[in-house]
């Protein structure tokens, strides 16, 4: 006989790992299956060269709710609290900021700095509250609903009408425009621009990358911090937790299906066979994989598969790693500097011109990038005097028109290993093993559709109550017993937890009231 | 440089050569882009020609799909309300479509040509939506409108042509059932269907021999009073079946812009087309809730007293004092056949029980001036006009 769950979550990403360590905690009986050997999804520390090893996907940590902190219990070690960024310039004179000081731009830029972080800050404070509640249903009668969004009135009004009206005015906007406003410095509108748009399909020019911005600040207060242990600390740090409430996970299990009987969900079945039964299946796998793959379309209505198929969620970042025997040299930084955030984004127009071709399915002859070098604050991640570097790289988009065979690889790699030899001379010396993945490998390894790693594209029609659909925004869906609780749900991507921790008071709330 | 010729204005239907010969009123209206006649010569004496003989109605503007595939079966099931599991091949099933919100797309026919072959026949135009219903299943859809003529024969001596033209064991064809027939080498599908209310035939083929079979046909119907017709004399035949008509009884629910003038299957009489057996079909969920929370509207018959039709009248539960508007007419018509004046009409619930007395409000013009009644109504559960010959099988040789 199979075994019966209270629930089975579908992935132990962080955000499945949340959700079931909630449940458990609530005393549910819960299992977790995860495809790969390894727990934590897109956010794991893994080995990539002899004695080398990285943070496959994610590696930075900045938005991690302190709700889920706090209702979980968790203690995460950190190698670095409010990491600096630097603005990389080939000629030295670099722009480094961490919180509302920067440096190496004018007294005029600096002091426009300190009030643009101060307003992004308030603002990005006000959408962090919503990040941790289910998004309101329009248009219903339900008492929850209704209280939370005359909440998210007052609350905007409590900005004060200025303030009010000045979000209204930016929320829908791009960045480019605010940066270009602002500042005069090209390395901090750059650098500014690139933070609005990383691991997205857009552009500083698209609209709503402030909202794209804001979203990155609301967590920490925008502290950019490192795990130590690289971001599989984290997702063990979950795990751990997850099992301490008697929630069972097993690594190495591919689901291959949802079972649907009769118009409800009663289990799942594994690629190898293996039948698990629970009238609550949650899935932390994007919603396309899970609704048109794992469930199939024919078991939930024609408007919701033809909205669900519809969500654009095709990456456009690359991640670079590169196992290195030395730091490499950069001109104006000392060694104390390469436990920064090193920025390659010249000026504004630089991240827009990078963004052009991947519209038209082609990679950025001059890519944008996110350097951080891991082992320079943990030195389990790499033999001693030895670093590995970690970067995101854009624009590599998903569906490259050439496709992604092996010449187009290399290609891209080149490209990108020229670009960090304008600003690091002597890379090319020092690196002795390189892994590039490109959305196409995001997507196979971590299991995420489009390798996009917001399981959908971070924009305002696809946000809030229409996240990751209209109708289906408060993680139950339309098929009796199916739930998400992944990027794909409300808020989004990030290593946040927040869709988990939603998610599971979502399920618990409603079997209250049934 | 390639000139690529666009057909501007109307198209013609394969039988137009036909149509138009007959033509003597020089009448004609768009549909669907065809070019279709109101009338021929009198759309009474066409009106009774389905009523006591046979009137011909070209009906090839109306929409086709073909639905074939591995899946064909899963698909039409999950797309209709009703269940489709049951419609064998050779069979043809009379369904509503509905969106995830459980209103009416658009009903139509589904004709189960052979094992797994389905072709859908409706007034308005889904592909969009077909397509999208076809996420996750293995089928293929083709609009075959124009690779289609079709022509409804309808009336009491309909099965006497048939078996005139040589169409042998027609004799068998129930209602709601369809046969193939090999016409002058090319295949003829026939189906006792249509949208008269009485006995009649529907006749598909390809449009190589559509002029053949027409002519063939009126051969064999001239001892029969044959007729062609057009859509008035149409109309008048369905308001009396009690047929819906979409932008009448209901509008297709992806074209209402305000909430609420959509109509779900219960709240236009169709219940005993929803089947909850199903454990998936668009709208289900909204049905089942509706099921549970009551509908808002109720599609009513009525029995009108008097002789003027109530077109566009609002419906009253009380005449004078304190007078209610609860509903209003979506279709009118002085029945000949019936002796009655009927309508259809659309009331909120809880008004509109069968049995039940309301009021209609109806205008009508004497020489400019306007007058108006308030004139009677009873609410009845029956079509108008229900034959006993309709559901004969074999059907009577008239």
């Amino acid at each position: 006989m199979t075994e019966q769950y209270d629930a089975i979550v579908i992935g132990a990403g962080h955000n499945g790992l949340v959700c079931a360590a909630l449940l458990g905690k609530a005393g549910r009986k819960v299992l977790v299956l995860e495809a790969n050997e390894q727990v934590g999804g897109a956010a794991v520390t893994r080995r990539f060269a002899d004695d080398y090893s990285v943070p496959a996907c994610a590696h930075l940590l900045y938005q991690l709710q302190p709700q889920v902190k706090k209702d979980l219990g968790l203690n995460i070690a950190l190698a670095s609290d409010d990491m600096e960024t630097v603005a990389l310039s080939t000629d030295g004179q670099h722009v480094r900021y961490s919180g509302d000081r920067v440096q190496g731009v004018s007294d005029a830029d600096a002091a426009s700095y300190r009030e643009f972080h101060r307003r992004m800050g308030r603002f990005a404070n006000l959408l962090q509250t919503y990040l941790n509640k289910p998004p309101p249903r329009l248009g219903t009668k339900d008492r929850k609903d209704l209280v939370t969004l005359a909440r998210l009135g007052l609350d905007l009004r409590m900005l004060g009408r200025k303030e009010m009206r000045e979000f209204l005015r930016l929320i829908g906007m791009n960045i480019h425009d605010e940066v270009t406003e602002r500042f005069e410095s090209k390395l901090l509108k750059g650098a500014l621009s690139l933070d609005a748009v990383v691991g997205t399909h857009l552009g500083p020019r698209s609209p709503n990358t402030i909202m794209t911005y804001l979203y990155r600040l609301a967590g920490n207060a925008g502290r950019l911090a490192a795990p130590a242990g690289g971001m599989g600390a984290v997702s063990e740090a979950l795990a751990q937790a997850a099992r301490s409430h008697g929630v069972t996970i097993r690594t190495g299990m591919p689901v291959q299906r949802v079972i649907v009987d009769n118009g409800r969900v009663t289990g799942v079945e594994t690629q190898n066979g293996e039948n698990f039964a629970s009238f609550t299946v949650i899935s932390n796998a994007d919603p396309k994989t899970t609704i048109l793959n794992l469930v199939g379309a024919r078991h939930v209505e024609t408007g919701f598969a033809r909205r669900i198929s519809n969500i654009r969620m095709q990456g456009n970042a690359a991640k670079l790693h590169l196992a290195l025997d030395g730091l490499p040299v950069v001109q104006g930084l000392e060694k104390k500097d390469f436990g920064a955030r090193l920025l390659i984004a010249p000026d504004e127009h630089y991240v827009e011109r990078a963004f052009n071709p991947a519209k038209y399915g082609e990679t950025s002859p001059e890519p944008v990038l996110e350097i951080s070098i891991p082992s320079f604050r943990d030195s389990t991640l790499a033999p001693t005097g030895k670093h590995v570097l970690s970067a995101i790289v854009q624009y590599a988009p998903y569906r490259l028109k050439k496709g992604w065979d092996k010449a187009a690889r290399e290609a891209f790699k080149e490209t990108t290993l020229r670009k960090i030899t304008e600003f690091m001379p002597d890379i090319d010396g020092r690196i002795t093993a390189v892994e590039l993945l490109t959305p196409v490998d995001i997507e196979q390894e971590f299991h995420m559709g489009g390798g996009h790693w917001h399981h959908g594209e971070f924009t305002l029609d696809q946000f809030m109550f229409v996240r990751p659909v209209s109708g289906a925004a408060q993680y139950a869906m339309p098929l009796d017993g199916l739930f998400l609780c992944g990027a794909g749900t409300h808020p989004g991507g990030g290593v946040s937890g927040a869709a988990g921790r939603n998610a599971a008071r979502a399920i618990l709330g409603r079997e209250k009231s049934a | 440089m390639n000139v690529i010729e666009v057909h501007q204005g109307r198209l013609e239907s394969p039988f137009y050569p036909r149509l138009k010969a007959l033509d003597r009123l020089d009448s004609w209206h768009t549909w669907k882009g065809y070019t279709t006649p109101d009338a021929l010569f009198d759309a009474e004496l066409e009106y009774f020609a389905i009523r006591n003989s046979t009137g011909v109605f070209d009906l090839t503007p109306m929409t086709k799909y073909r639905i074939t595939g591995k899946d064909s079966l899963a698909y039409v099931d999950r797309l209709v309300t009703r269940d489709m599991q049951k419609v064998t091949a050779g069979r043809v099933a009379y369904a509503v479509w509905c969106n995830d919100q459980g209103q009416v797309i658009d009903d139509g026919t589904i004709f189960h040509l052979r094992e797994g072959e389905y072709r859908l026949c409706s007034q308005e135009r889904h592909l969009p939506w077909l397509m999208a219903a076809a996420i996750g299943f293995d089928v293929t859809i083709r609009e075959e409108t124009a690779d289609i003529a079709a022509l409804a024969v309808q009336g009491p001596t309909s099965f006497s042509i048939m078996k005139n033209l040589g169409l042998h064991g027609i004799e068998n064809l129930k209602p709601f059932g369809l046969m193939h027939f090999d016409f002058q080498g090319t295949e003829l599908m026939v189906s006792r269907t249509g949208f008269t209310g009485d006995l009649g035939y529907e006749l598909w083929l390809s449009p190589g021999k559509a002029l053949a079979l027409w002519d063939a046909l009126f051969e064999a119907g001239r001892h029969y009073d044959i007729r062609a017709m057009g859509t008035h004399a149409l109309e008048q035949a369905r308001i009396e079946a009690g047929y819906l008509a979409a932008y009448q009884e209901f509008l297709p629910a992806d074209e209402t812009v305000r909430t609420g003038r959509s109509r779900s299957p219960f709240e236009l009489g169709l219940d005993w087309l929803v089947d909850f057996r199903k454990p998936n079909f668009n709208g289900r969920r909204a049905l089942a809730a509706e099921k549970l929370s009551g509908s808002k509207w109720r599609l009513v018959k009525l029995d009108i007293e008097g002789n003027k039709p109530a077109h566009h009248s609002y419906i009253y539960a009380k005449p004078r004092k304190n007078k209610k508007e609860i509903g209003f007419i979506t279709s009118a018509s002085w029945s000949p056949v019936c002796k009655q004046n009927i309508a259809i009409g659309s009331v909120r619930m809880p008004h509109g029980a069968t049995g039940e007395t309301v009021w209609v409000e109806v205008y009508y013009q004497r020489e400019m001036h306007w007058s108006r009644v308030m004139a009677k109504a009873t609410v009845v559960d029956k079509a108008f006009w229900f034959p006993a010959r309709r559901s004969a099988t074999p059907p009577a040789p008239y």
